[in-house]
Parts: structure tokens; sequence; C-alpha cells
């Protein structure tokens, strides 16, 4: 029993002291992966801050993103054509979700708007791939994949490209929300739907650029997944990993995203350096979960959440 | 139908309250079962039992079973897979350590197992609710997957790592294992799937029923009026994970005769989620019709190109199914949040009326 108990609590620690060096790389390892499940959460934060719906296709929206940029380049457009095709694309697809699926659901249970996302979610998947094909393709965007060491400490410039991309995305959209006209709107919207349309905000509007900027999000989070482990049909998987993330920042909030990516991926990698060997290994897939539930029974609006206040 | 209910009176609460108060359906519904049991043995061919009795009777269990938890209680789970997980594995377990003990009664005693894992992550959802809650069994479909891959135990060390049903008989004949015929693996999956069904049906009509809906259609109200959430939310996980484990064994028992946990990852829990959604939220009936439906339209879609002498190619085929998959969840929520079960209902209305408008 005491041999368990320090095996847990003390021998890992030990190790981190032992090997600082490694330490801080299992630490930015962590960061990075963080910053990259953060990049997703994000899509799923706007959209449910602006229209409160949990839209559990945000994966595939990534993936289909990627699908369309690689299928166009593949065609030999260039970068930046493919890229402005890519956002049409996005944009034309949150219309038409707005047009098809939100409009006849409004007033809905939010659950039911839950579960149209995984019909959403499914058929997306089957169309991306029908469209663009269900191979592997290599995605570069002219970014090394190799790493460079600062003092000791192994840093992959792919996921240092990554990082810095996420900052700017966040500051980006914290500036839209905080300055613009539209921002200002999708602001409004989020603390009160009725209340935003009595003053004259169009509710379908809102929701077609807000549905557009996370498929702009997707796009971001698809070049970098994509040039990360290839465009396949596995990226569609890493929305299951940003749903701790959600859970753990709260879901209506920005930062909360970012900071609850930062615990997930952290948490992630250090479990499964020095506590995963103890169990045999293989625990990322359920670790992020069960951290996130574990914070729940404590806090069950997440971090940065708003207070849940229930009514009859 | 197109019998019509004239002069039968209700003059007792009894005959009031049940289940088909009306001679004609009490008639047809048993006539139905008891052919369920003689004809398909003597009649289907081992392919139709096989590839969709067989996986429809399982299913439609597995339904039930998550339609009582998420249709009913309003919990809405994704861990379908990992519970049929445990009940396949106890199932597995039990067999083997006590080849003597009936089949039957492994299988409950699975389902038991499974139960017990239900409750302990139904635990949160007194805490939590809506799609947090679904994350949160999320947790317990990824968990128990790794658990039972990891843990070499569970497969009685096999290098393998599958587990593969032994024979095992029921009053002398063989009901499980590669030498069981499938008349008899489709009798047996039967026979559970009906008496549960039953159960299921008395079930959501009685005061426990009644409660999960209360707690389902809002939870605050019904806990001032005296419904309490603990016992009605854990009941709910608890039972709903019981029909899940029995369907979980019996699919790797009866249908798959081996299986790794590949069998029971998360597609097999999106794919008992849309069996209710399609056939009905809250509906018994649907959770059949759910299952039916899910089943065939695969078979279905690769014979069609084949019958129009088109070539389809494997991976297309799960594109359009994908595709159909995703698009039906999209309208039955929108046009008939009912699904299936509500389709058959009007269809009913309509045709008692029929050919009069009113």
């Amino acid at each position: 029993m005491s041999d368990l108990l320090y095996m847990v609590l003390v021998a890992p620690f030990k190790d981190m002291a032992g090997a600082p060096a490694f330490l801080v790389e299992v630490l930015i390892g962590g960061v990075f992966a963080g910053l990259m499940y953060s990049l997703v959460a994000l899509g799923f934060v706007l959209i449910y801050k602006a229209s409160g719906v949990f839209n559990f296709a945000q994966g595939v929206m990534v993936l289909f993103a990627a699908l369309t940029l690689v299928g166009l380049l593949e065609r030999g457009a260039p970068v930046v054509v493919a890229l402005a095709l890519t956002v049409a694309v996005m944009v034309g697809l949150a219309y038409a979700i707005e047009r098809v699926v939100l409009r006849p659901l409004v007033n809905q249970p939010q659950i039911i708007l839950f579960m149209a996302t995984i019909g959403l979610n499914f058929f997306l998947e089957g169309f991306g791939e029908m469209a663009w094909g269900a191979n592997v393709k290599k995605l570069d965007i002219g970014i090394p994949d190799r790493s460079f060491i600062v003092r000791g400490v192994q840093i992959n410039e792919l996921e240092l490209t990554a990082a810095v991309t996420a900052a700017v995305l966040v500051t980006l959209l914290a500036l839209f929300f905080q300055t613009t006209r539209i921002g200002r709107a999708l602001r409004a919207v989020a603390d009160d739907h009725e209340a935003a349309l009595s003053i004259g905000i169009p509710l379908k509007t809102i929701w077609v650029v807000v549905w557009s900027v996370a498929g702009v999000v997707a796009i971001v989070a698809g070049l970098m997944w994509g040039a990360k482990s290839g465009v396949q049909f596995s990226l569609s998987l890493i929305a299951l990993k940003a749903l701790p993330v959600l859970i753990l920042g709260g879901f209506e909030s920005v930062p909360g995203a970012i900071v609850g990516g930062l615990i997930i991926g952290v948490g992630e990698k250090l479990g499964e350096v020095y506590w995963g060997p103890l169990v045999g290994g293989a625990i990322e897939n359920w670790f992020a979960y069960v951290l996130a539930l574990a914070f729940l029974l404590v806090r069950p609006q997440g971090l940065f959440g708003e207070k849940i206040i229930e009514r009859v | 139908m197109i019998y019509r209910e004239a002069g039968q009176f209700k003059t007792s609460y009894a005959s009031d309250q049940a289940v088909f108060p009306i001679v004609q359906d009490r008639v047809f519904v048993l006539a139905a079962v008891v052919a369920a049991f003689v004809v398909p043995p003597l009649v289907a061919g081992d392919y139709w039992l096989q590839a969709i009795l067989i996986p429809f009777l399982i299913y439609a269990l597995a339904a039930i079973g998550l339609n009582l938890l998420t249709g009913y209680a309003g919990q809405l789970s994704l861990g379908t897979g990992g519970f049929m997980a445990v009940g396949a594995y106890s199932a597995f377990k039990l067999t083997t350590a006590f080849p003597q003990l009936s089949i039957i009664a492994v299988f409950l005693l699975s389902g038991l197992a499974a139960a017990a894992i239900g409750l302990l992550f139904g635990i949160p959802s007194l805490r939590i609710k809506g799609f947090y809650l679904a994350v949160a069994t999320l947790a317990a479909q990824f968990f128990l997957i790794w658990l039972f891959n990891k843990v070499a135990w569970f497969t009685n060390y096999a290098s393998s790592g599958t587990i593969t049903a032994p024979d095992r008989t029921v009053l002398g004949v063989t009901v499980t294992g590669p030498n069981a015929p499938a008349a008899a693996r489709y009798v047996m999956a039967l026979a559970f799937v009906a008496v549960f069904a039953l159960v299921a049906k008395n079930l959501v009509r009685g005061r426990i029923g009644r409660s999960w809906m209360a707690i389902r259609d809002r939870d605050i109200a019904a806990e001032i009026i005296g419904v309490r959430p603990l016992r009605t939310k854990l009941l709910a996980f608890g039972i709903s994970s019981f029909y899940c484990g029995v369907a979980g064994a019996e699919l790797v028992f009866l249908y798959l005769g081996s299986a790794e946990t590949l069998a029971f990852d998360i597609n097999q829990s999106f794919l008992v989620l849309f069996m209710v959604i399609i056939g009905g939220l809250g509906s018994i009936l649907g959770s059949w019709l759910g299952a039916a439906f899910i089943i065939l339209l695969p078979i279905f879609l690769t014979r069609l190109p084949h019958s129009l002498g088109l070539t389809m190619s494997v991976a297309l085929q799960k594109q359009i199914e994908l595709m159909i998959f995703g698009g039906l969840i999209l309208f039955f929520l929108i046009v008939e949040p009912h699904g299936l079960a509500r389709l058959w209902q009007i269809g009913k209305e309509k045709l008692r009326l029929w050919p009069f408008p009113h």
C-alpha cells in the first residue's frame, strides 16, 4: 500500500525535480497541444455565445475547411485564392446552416439543437469526403516540422507557429467583439435574444455572421492541425478533445477556452508522462474527460462560465 | 387500423389503463409475438436471421434502454457503447469462470454489472445537466473502452485481446458460440427483448416512468412537487445501463461470436442514439422502429445500386450512408421530433377515420 502511495504521490515529483529540462519540454509540449485544442474550442464558444447552440459539428467544420483548402490547392489554385475560396465556402455553409437547420429550430430546447448538430456533423462528414475524397492528404503551408533547441529544451517550429497564430487569433477576436459594431451586436444577442431583437438587431444576420466567424476559426484550426498530422478523417475527432476544454473553461468564455485548453494540454501531457506508465499508458484518450468531470462536480459552470441560475 | 373500437366500453380502471385497451390491438400484438417466435426460425434463411433479424432484436433492446434514459428521463448519454461493453465483458468473465451457470442467468447478471457501472457514471447527473452531462458520459465511454483494452484479465489474458463466446446451452439446445444454429440464437434474442420491452412499457406507464418524465420536462418543478431527483435519475441510469449491458452481452454471444473493444467504440453510442432519435424520443415502439430503420438502411443502400445495375464503391456507399443518417436526424428533429413512432400513430389515426375526413 505504501509502495503504491509512493509511486503515485512521490516518485513522479522526484522524476520532475530530477530532470528539469525534460519537465520544461513536457510543459511546453502541453502548452502547445493545449493551444491547438483551444483553437477548436474557440469555434464552439463563439457559436454558443451568440446563439446558445452547442455546435457538436465544429470538429467536422475543421475537417471540412481543411479538406476544401487542400482540395483547391491540389487542383492548382494559388494559396491566396484557395484561402479566399475556402472562406467563401465556409460563409456559404454558415448561411445554409442558418437557413436549413437553425431557423426551423428556433425556440427549441438546447438539447434538441445539440442533437441537430450531431446530425449536421454526420452529414458534413459524408459530404466533405464525397466531395474531396477520403484519403489522407498532406497539407504543406511552408512551415517546416522541425525542432530547434533553446538552452537544452527542444521546441517544435510548427507548434510554435500554431501557438502564435492562436494568440493572434484570440486578440483579433477580442478586438472584434469589443470594438466593432457587429461585435457589440453579437454580445447583445448573447446576453438576451429577445431584448436584442426588440432594439432592432437582426438575429438571422447575426447568426450567419457568427457561424461564418466560427468557420474562419475552423479554417485556421484546420490549417494548423492539417499541417501537423495530415488532413484526414481523424481530424473531426479533435472536436471530442475540445469538449473537456470547454467544460473546464466554461461555455461562454473566450479566455476560458484558452485557459481550459492550456490546463487540459499540460495536464494531459504531465499525466501521460509521469503517471501514465503506472496504469499501462495511453491515458490521453480519457484523462482530459475525467479531469473535466472531476472539475464539474465542484464548479458546474466551468472556470469562467456564467453562474447557472435555475428557475421554475 | 381498419377496424373500429365501437362498443368497447371501459368499465374498470384496469381496463382503462391497459397497455392495449382495444381487443383487436391485443389480439394483433399477441399474434404478432407468437408469429415472431414461430415463423422466422422455420421460414427465414440463415442470411436473414444472421444479418438482419438478430442484430435488429439486439439493437432494439439497446435502443429501448437508451430511450428510457434519454427519451423518458431526459438525460442525454453518449456512453451507450461503454455500458454495452461492460455487459459483454462481464458475461464473458462470468461464463468462463462458472461454465455451469445458465447463460440466461449470465446475461442477467452482466446486465446488473452494467447497471452498477451506469449508476456510478450517473452520479454526476445530479450536479450537471444537458450537454455538460453528455460530455460526462463520454468520459465513461472512453474510460471503459480503455480499461477493457488495457487490463488483460478481462479477456482471460488472450493474446489477441478478443473475447469469444463459448458454447452454452439452454434446455439442451446450443444457443451461443460458433456451433449454435442461427434460429436458436434468434429465439434467444427475441425472448429477451420481448420480455424486457414489456417490462419497459410497464415501467414508463407507472410511477417510475411518470417521475422520469417529470424530471425530463422540468426538473426543478418536479423536485418541488416531491420527485426525488437523486433516486429518479440514478434509477434511470441504472435501468438503462442494465438494458444496454444485456444488449452488449447478446451482441457478442448471439451475433458477433467474438469481439474486441472496437465493437463498442463511440460510433456504437451514436448508432443507438440515432435509433432513438429517428424512432422517436420517449416511445418504446419508436425504439423498435428506429432499430429496424438503422439496421435496414445500410443493407438497402448496398442492395439498391446493385439491383439498378450500378456499381458503387464501398467508400462512396459509406459516405452516402453518413449523409443520409445526418440528413434524417435533421429532418426528424425539424419536421417530426417524435420520430417514426409519431408517423405510425398519425397513420393509425388516419386509417381509423378513413374514408371520412373527421
